[in-house]
């Protein structure tokens, strides 16, 4: 069978691509924030099943999230963001009120350098203190929430209104999953689900998945040398059961089901949100045209996804990779000529 | 899991400490609007002064929204070891062909000298790529799979196959060395025509080698490395030649070197325009290239391949003269792969690098629609 011209960009259907006959519809996650509560329930359940390690217990100082990052000790990542903007519905108590941040630049910056140990490498990068400043400091602030609700300090008449964004992250078992397409030892494949999983007893932890990854999913521990990441509990889905991390969401924010029906499900709830007043709403990683040939996990945002630390328009390095092998392989080709040309040119 | 136990608000306590020492120490207390238009001021200096600076000009300011100021991608967790590789496995490639060159042409100290260098770069590249794994006594899996998708893979078999030739080439150099009685005498007679055959391979998997860890490279999500696959494999080529030459301006006397200056000029000039392509025609993507750590070795490496080539054509009198010229070609060879390195690293800390370009696609791709639509 000729590979599928797509098998390396555009949409596609992974798992008969990856040579799965009969594979049953292809699962995945839609995570809705704009009904996240922050409860981080998710992150618990998925480590009480998987049994991941410890992520550290300290404070980054940024916000309420104190994870940080998915690494390999945290495979699914609750993200939080204070925005001084009015939240989604403006009641008449709050319309028209101005809004104002809760943190100064300077407590941004140092937010940006904190880090846990979360035994993981690269586990928690740090950030830059300058962009983290700038986001405090500008309309676009992002920033440590205050401890005491608007307006207690300075007065009704200065009360100021803001919003709290809050988002569930997860691998997003990319359709063209760049992690498993470069991986050297087959220890990632692609499920009959279309999912991306790490076989554990392959993996020598060479570390180019966690290079190939454009959303800095996937991660490496430090103890046991191996890349980990979430299997989207490939062995529950596996006997009809839901993921963790969905079975313990107590507000539907992440749903689990057939990739199609969520999809059809995620359209409606953005026609319906756009509705009703909140024209911010879009989606992220469900387009089968976008670079990585549509996410089997996909989010509802409510701003640019890059506030939430997700790329704004990643793409599959291999999408390139043709192009690559053949620059290479004209450099090969200049290599042999100049060595012939040393020796036959000239007489001495 | 952390094996060290802090209490519990050490992090706070010590993220207190540094938000009063910052208000304490001097102008740098409140980070502002003002600092950050001085930083972009700065690299848009740093830009101008560059020679023909024209493109750089057009970078577009660092102004980019981000999580926290974190970076949206991993950083690689490859270490010195590999950067130390690529230098390496450049090294064995040019090395062999040199010594093939040699053995046809009959060179035997270009030979000799290119074959021994070259099953030591190889053993060499092959310990650095262990080292590296997470799991090194795994280092078999690689084997279990070859995938056209894996630069890594395809790495691997490029160098169980070059690997085991240049090694019996090398080997093949000790037969002179062995008694003419009995067994050895035999082996003294075979070992040299297994070498040339053996040296003939590894000469013909050589540019693979010299040139497949571009791609190694590139095909990542790292910014300043995936941007660059259309210059990374002629600079890897390029400085896997100059490389290998110097080898021959070391290890050879000055009458069978010439081959080796020609080897070592054509490798520095491909080096010095794949050089120029890669620190200044990515856009925002050559800042890394050009900035801190890496934009010092890839001067350093510049001024190293211009010496070093200068004196592999001045010198072709003197030993010592050649000698020194290919031991800078080598240093700039070295510098190469870890400015390259390093800068790829820089780019995938900063999420300035992953969200700018990809804003400004999404914006071209915007502006195109509206274009089309009307």
């Amino acid at each position: 069978m000729l590979p599928d011209p797509n098998s390396l960009a555009g949409p596609l259907d992974p798992a008969p691509e990856a040579g799965w006959s009969d594979a049953p519809p292809r699962m995945g996650f839609f995570t809705d924030t704009s009904v996240c509560i922050g409860c981080k329930a998710c992150e618990v359940a998925c480590k009480e099943w998987n049994d991941v390690p410890t992520s550290g217990l300290d404070l980054l100082g940024m916000s309420y999230d104190n994870t940080g990052a998915l690494t390999a000790n945290s495979w699914r990542h609750v993200a939080f963001v204070e925005q001084p903007r009015p939240a989604g519905h403006r009641t008449p108590p709050f319309a028209g009120n101005p809004t104002d941040g809760s943190t100064s630049p300077s407590s941004a910056a140092v937010g940006a350098t904190t880090g846990n140990p979360v035994g993981t490498e690269p586990g928690e990068p740090t950030g830059s203190p300058e962009a983290a400043a700038r986001m405090a400091a500008g309309p676009e602030f992002l920033g440590m929430p205050g401890t005491q609700p608007p307006g207690r300090a300075t007065g009704p008449e200065n009360r100021s209104d803001f919003r709290w964004l809050m988002m569930s992250d997860v691998c997003k078992h990319c359709t063209h999953a760049a992690c498993l397409d470069v991986c050297p030892t087959g220890s990632l494949f692609r499920t009959e689900f279309g999912t991306v999983v790490v076989q554990e007893d392959i993996c020598n932890g060479c570390g180019y998945c966690i290079s190939a990854c454009p959303y800095g999913v996937i991660d490496r521990r430090k103890d046991d040398g191996r890349a980990w990441k979430c299997t989207l509990c490939y062995d529950r889905i596996g006997v009809g059961k839901t993921p963790a991390c969905a079975q313990a969401c107590p507000t539907e924010s992440i749903q689990y089901g057939p990739l199609e029906e969520l999809r059809e499900r995620a359209a409606a709830r953005v026609a319906t949100l756009h509705e009703r007043g909140v024209p911010e709403a879009r989606l992220y990683g469900h387009d089968p045209a976008d670079g990585v040939g549509g996410d089997g996990a996909f989010f509802l945002l409510l701003d640019e996804p890059e506030v939430y630390g997700l790329p704004p328009d990643p793409v599959v390095t291999t999408r390139d990779l043709p192009k690559m092998w053949k620059k290479a392989g004209l450099a090969a080709l200049a290599v042999a000529a100049a060595a012939v040309a040393a020796f036959v040119g000239g007489s001495s | 899991m952390s094996s060290e136990h802090q209490p519990v608000g050490d992090r706070f306590r010590r993220f207190r400490d540094r938000l009063d020492g910052g208000r304490s120490g001097a102008p740098g207390g409140q980070l502002s609007g003002q600092s950050d238009a001085g930083l972009t001021a700065a690299s848009g200096r740093r830009g101008g002064r560059r020679r023909g600076g024209g493109e750089e000009l057009r970078v577009p300011e660092a102004e980019f929204t981000s999580y926290y100021g974190r970076p949206v991608l991993k950083p690689p967790v490859w270490d010195w070891a590999i950067a130390a590789y690529l230098f390496t496995g450049g090294l064995a490639a040019g090395a062999s062909l040199l010594a093939a060159g040699g053995q046809l042409t009959d060179r035997p100290a270009l030979r000799r000298a290119g074959r021994v260098t070259a099953l030591a770069a190889v053993a060499a590249s092959t310990g650095f790529l262990i080292e590296d794994l997470g799991r090194p006594a795994r280092f078999h899996h690689m084997l279990r799979v070859a995938k056209l998708t894996s630069p890594m893979s395809v790495g691997t078999w490029i160098l169980a196959a070059f690997g085991p030739a240049a090694g019996a080439a090398a080997v093949a150099e000790a037969a002179p060395l062995l008694p003419e009685r009995g067994v050895s005498g035999l082996a003294r007679r075979v070992l040299p025509p297994v070498g040339q055959v053996a040296g003939l391979a590894a000469a013909a998997t050589a540019p693979a080698l010299a040139t497949y860890t571009a791609v190694l490279l590139s095909d990542t999500a790292v910014p300043s490395w995936h941007e660059a696959y259309r210059e990374l494999p002629f600079l890897f080529a390029g400085s896997a030649l100059a490389s290998g030459a110097a080898v021959g301006l070391i290890g050879a006397p000055p009458e069978q070197a010439a081959p080796a200056r020609r080897m070592a000029v054509v490798g520095a000039a491909l080096e010095l325009a794949a050089a120029h392509r890669v620190e200044t025609g990515l856009g925002l993507l050559s800042e890394p290239y050009r900035s801190g750590r890496p934009g010092r070795l890839m001067s350093a490496a510049r001024a190293l391949t211009v010496a070093g080539a200068a004196g592999a054509l001045v010198g072709r009198r003197s030993r010592l003269v050649s000698a020194i010229s290919g031991a800078a070609l080598l240093a700039a060879s070295l510098a190469t792969r870890f400015g390259v390195f390093h800068a790829g690293v820089a780019s995938s800390r900063d999420a300035r690098y992953t969200v700018v370009p990809q804003r400004e696609r999404l914006e071209r791709r915007r502006q195109a629609a509206a274009g089309t639509g009307d």
